[in-house]
């Protein structure tokens, strides 16, 4: 990793930016929801991190800024909403693009979601089919 | 200079100032900035009590009698208190019915019956007309002494050159000027008002100018003149209170002047009839006894000076007022005195003639002449003249009277005896109209009987004696009674001695008049029109709305005739307007020819105003044809207004209640809501929590399904969280109905009682595998003895498997999980530690709650919190316990929960 910072600027984005093209961090703090969505993005070829709260993922994302963020919103610490805050707010972040994987299903919920700025809402339970393509999607 | 001259001079201009105040008065209120209308000036108004009696009488009275002169004042500031409730109803009354003298009061109140105004007129006549006289009679004693001139001319002999006669012309101009100048009565006398007002800030001022010449200037101050007249062997005595004939006599004169301020016909006339705003009672309430204080402040202070100074000359007392400063070199002091003494009598004249005038033309002159002439209405304005001249004529009358009573008889009394007995006359209404106003069944015939026997005992106690003493009438009357009856003597009826004369015939006048009074009206029965009125009168604050729409009038009556009627006496137009307007805020229709009975009430009472009652009812009556009302027909009229107001207060109760029971509803209306949207919370929430098991199982059954060529382990995996994630959704099922059940209060606590140690044993035994897989060690520190409680051992047990699962994955690995059984006061705690990361002290509160916090709905519990401390919390409060964490982030945590004691 620390290799791509001694080259040449043009390289290094291309390297950073094809590097970044794949990687997805998952948040979410149920083991096995977490489980899965990791099994999926690496089966669909993605380079995948998980955080299994917020903290984790604001820390995850200064060290590797991913391309897409699947976030879940219902979060002990920091919940999903303040991360998308902050990461829309960000000069250096706000071009990850936002995906909100979370059980509250009320309109005003997901309004609220879009409004922050995020790419995609997708309702729990979800098909794992849809989700995937749903994501590559996004990520082409 | 010749004094005469100036004197007339004075006294004419003083009453050109009048005329100018008159004037003026009038001229606002045509502008609509009525002066009078001003609680203070109707409180001046009333001081027109204060006559020539207060100015020179009552000094003399001081020099000879000391403090007894003021009693009469003393009256009058007692009756203040009363004005508020007595005069004010008395006020509505008649302005609602109309009424402008006491004589026609009386008579509307007792069913407008005609031979009690007359009576009431003729009395008030009898017992005023001398004291007119005697106030004229103190304008030209107090001309003459500043004059100089030594004789006083009696007898008819020179009137021309008699001061007195012009005086009394002018006088006479005068009221006839401001006091007929239209012809509705109810129209207020401004001007008259206000040179009334102006009079009494006159004589005020007077009176107290000459105090302070006499007390700091012929004297030093009071304690000077008091100090001298303790040394007067004559004055001495007037300071001593003597025996019982005083306390009487006080009492006495006490009573008659209480009711004198409000009967007198001048009193009357400006307390009631003149009233423009019964609001400007309460500044009369203190007001007017201020003024009064005033006035007779320097009474004794002259009394006392003057007869120090000029008690041996033997001058009447009565005159120090003007003799003092005269005689020590103050003339135009003594001028501004006269003024001020003419301005008080000129008062008095004023509006004694004017009430007693209205009362004269209009129950005696007008009915007389229409009766007489047999009037047939002739049209547009025709009888207004000839009304007022009536009127004019009656004042000329009592003017003329009274100068002749003044030159013939008057020579002979003092001016404090004359006004004493007119108290006593006026008196006399006392009964008929205070019982009138506050007693339903007083009746006419009882009124008539307490009237005429008063007048009866009053004209043979004090006018007879005075009578005879000056030989009208032969004095063995007075000596032996009459044929020799001796208990029948005038001043000592049925041998009662020892009062004073007056106290005397006011004693038995009034004792008979208020039995008779009594009785008569107890056993005598009244007409419909009598009882109508009664109930009027007497509950004119409940009626004076209403009486508009309550006719007592049953008859055939034309328009046209009604109309032509008014007009005779307002002029066509005003007659007319007033009708329309009438009928129009009554919704009565004008289209009829036959008069709604409503408009001729109007009729009647409009008329009332212009010529009085009595009058007004026989010129109605000559246009209709009245039919007699009995007196069911009248009670039922009252009671349909009765129900009227009773079913108004029925209606304004229901609507308050409607409006509370509005509110009830609404609140609870409230409560329903939001116990409605606490119940879709609660199943948003559980729908919420069961769907993330219900995600992951789905997700990894998806992923098992769709990735056959998953490796075996990776596989394994999978499939073992399915069916963890399965246990836990009918995990976390159970706990919601099990909640649900504990919060609709389904669940009864099984009550028995149980080992507590066996219990615990049982729990850790359970949660041992769990414990054994991380390498954590279990403690049980249980003391030896026995604890036995009172529980639901199901229950409890929930509680402490629920908490021991808790610690066992909050606790590290090799950590340290321990239960213990402590005493307390008021039962038994149980504590359950871990050495496990602790909980922060903002959520140790929140984690007691269902999933997660109401306020902050995106913050989720502490992992694995889930329902069970809310379960376990909601069982501990049915034991009646309580459970609560003590903890700090990094060194582990306690839960502790209480069993109460058995």
């Amino acid at each position: 990793m620390d290799q791509n910072l001694f080259l040449p600027y043009p390289q290094f984005k291309k390297r950073y930016w094809m590097e970044a093209i794949k990687k997805v961090l998952v948040v979410d703090d149920d083991p096995y929801i977490l489980m899965s969505l990791e099994f999926l993005m690496k089966k669909n070829g993605y380079d995948v991190m998980i955080a299994r709260n917020g903290t984790e993922a604001l820390e995850l994302i200064e060290k590797q800024i991913p391309a897409l963020l699947l976030l879940d919103i219902m979060m002990p610490d920091v919940d999903g909403y303040e991360i998308c805050r902050q990461v829309k707010s960000s000069e250096k972040l706000k071009a990850i693009k936002v995906v909100f994987l979370s059980a509250k299903t009320k309109e005003a919920d997901i309004q609220k979601g879009y409004d922050l700025g995020a790419a995609l809402y997708v309702k729990k339970p979800f098909s794992t089919k849809e989700l995937v393509k749903q994501i590559n999607d996004l990520l082409k | 200079m010749n004094n005469n001259i100036v004197v007339i001079l004075c006294a004419l201009f003083y009453l050109g100032l009048l005329f100018g105040v008159a004037y003026y008065a009038e001229y606002r209120l045509k502008k609509g900035r009525s002066i009078i209308n001003n609680g203070y000036v109707y409180a001046l108004s009333l001081a027109v009590y204060c006559t020539a009696w207060t100015y020179y009488g009552s000094v003399g009275q001081a020099s000879t009698i000391g403090i007894q002169f003021l009693a009469v004042y003393i009256g009058p500031t007692i009756m203040a208190a009363l004005f508020w409730p007595v005069l004010r109803k008395m006020i509505r009354i008649c302005k609602t019915q109309r009424i402008n003298s006491i004589a026609d009061l009386i008579s509307i109140r007792y069913g407008k019956n005609f031979s009690l105004a007359v009576v009431v007129t003729i009395l008030c006549m009898v017992g005023i007309i001398p004291y007119i006289a005697l106030q004229l009679k103190a304008i030209s004693e107090s001309m003459n002494i500043l004059i100089g001139a030594t004789e006083i001319g009696t007898g008819l002999t020179n009137i021309l050159g008699d001061n007195t006669f012009y005086i009394a012309a002018v006088l006479a101009f005068f009221i006839i000027l401001f006091g007929t100048r239209s012809i509705d009565a109810a129209e207020k006398h401004e001007g008259l008002v206000a040179a009334i007002a102006f009079e009494s800030i006159v004589k005020l001022v007077a009176f107290i100018a000459v105090g302070i010449f006499v007390t700091y200037g012929l004297f030093d101050g009071f304690g000077d003149i008091f100090s001298k007249a303790a040394n007067n062997e004559t004055l001495n005595k007037l300071f001593q209170f003597t025996k019982n004939t005083d306390y009487t006599s006080w009492t006495g004169l006490v009573l008659l002047s209480m009711l004198a301020v409000v009967f007198l016909p001048r009193q009357f006339q400006v307390s009631v009839v003149e009233n423009v705003k019964e609001s400007h009672l309460k500044k009369a309430i203190w007001v007017f006894p201020l003024y009064l204080l005033l006035i007779t402040f320097f009474v004794l202070p002259i009394a006392f000076g003057g007869y120090l100074l000029l008690g041996k000359t033997g001058i009447n007392a009565d005159t120090y007022v003007l003799v003092l400063p005269l005689q020590n070199g103050a003339k135009w002091l003594s001028l501004f005195t006269f003024i001020g003494g003419f301005s008080a009598a000129t008062s008095m004249i004023i509006v004694e003639t004017i009430a007693i005038s209205t009362m004269m033309s209009n129950n005696i002159a007008t009915p007389l002449l229409l009766v007489a002439k047999n009037f047939k209405t002739k049209g547009d304005g025709q009888l207004t003249n000839s009304i007022l001249n009536i009127r004019r004529f009656s004042i000329l009358l009592i003017i003329a009277l009274a100068f002749l009573y003044d030159k013939l008889v008057a020579q002979h009394f003092s001016l404090v005896s004359i006004g004493m007995v007119s108290f006593a006359a006026v008196a006399q209404f006392a009964p008929a109209v205070i019982g009138g106003i506050y007693w339903k069944d007083a009746s006419q015939k009882g009124a008539m009987a307490g009237i005429c026997i008063g007048f009866f005992i009053w004209f043979y106690t004090a006018v007879i004696p005075s009578m005879a003493s000056t030989g009208f009438v032969d004095i063995s009357i007075i000596n032996n009674g009459p044929w020799g009856i001796s208990w029948l003597k005038p001043p000592s009826l049925f041998g009662m001695q020892g009062m004073d004369s007056i106290t005397h015939c006011f004693f038995w006048s009034m004792f008979f008049n208020i039995l008779l009074f009594i009785l008569v009206s107890l056993y005598s029965k009244r007409s419909a029109q009598e009882i109508y009125q009664a109930e009027i009168f007497v509950d004119i604050f409940r009626y004076s709305v209403a009486t508009e729409k309550n006719v007592l009038w049953k008859g055939t009556a034309y328009l046209p005739d009604l109309n032509s009627l008014l007009a005779n006496f307002l002029g066509n137009e005003r007659a007319e307007k007033l009708l329309i307007t009438y009928a129009q805020r009554n919704k009565i229709s004008l289209e009829n020819k036959r008069a709604d009975p409503r408009l001729v009430n109007f009729a009647e009472k409009v008329l009332g105003g212009v010529i009085g009652s009595a009058s007004a009812r026989i010129m109605v009556s000559s246009v209709t044809k009245e039919e007699e009302l009995k007196i069911d027909e009248v009670l039922n009229i009252l009671r349909e207004s009765q129900q009227m107001m009773e079913l108004n207060k029925e209606l304004r109760k229901k609507s308050s209640e409607l409006e509370k029971a509005t509110k009830q509803l609404t609140a609870v209306n409230e409560q329903l809501t939001e116990m409605d949207k606490t119940k879709d919370e609660f199943l948003y929430t559980v729908t919420h929590e069961l769907r993330t098991p219900v995600t992951s199982i789905r997700a990894m059954a998806e992923i098992v399904h769709d990735n056959t060529d998953m490796e075996e382990d990776q596989k394994l995996q999978f499939l073992a969280g399915i069916i963890k994630e399965t246990e836990r959704l009918s995990h976390l099922i159970t706990q919601v109905l099990n909640l649900e059940k504990y919060e609709s209060g389904k669940q009864l606590l099984n009550r028995t009682s149980v080992q507590l140690n066996s219990l615990i044993k049982d729990a850790v035994q359970s949660i041992k595998p769990l414990a054994d897989a991380k390498g954590i060690t279990t403690a049980i520190k249980i003391p030896d003895s026995m604890f036995l409680v009172q529980c639901d051992p199901d229950l409890i047990m929930q509680v402490l498997n629920n908490l021991l699962s808790n610690a066992v994955k909050f606790a590290p690995e090799k950590g340290l999980v321990a239960v213990s059984v402590h005493n307390n006061l008021d039962g038994l705690q149980i504590w359950v530690e871990d050495n496990g990361k602790g909980i922060e002290t903002g959520l140790q509160e929140l984690i007691f709650d269902k999933f997660f916090q109401a306020k902050n709905q995106t913050l989720r519990k502490p992992e694995g919190s889930g329902l069970g401390l809310a379960i376990c919390k909601k069982i501990i409060d049915l034991h009646g316990g309580d459970i609560w964490v003590v903890s700090k982030l990094n060194h582990g945590s306690k839960f502790i929960f209480t069993l109460p004691a058995i």
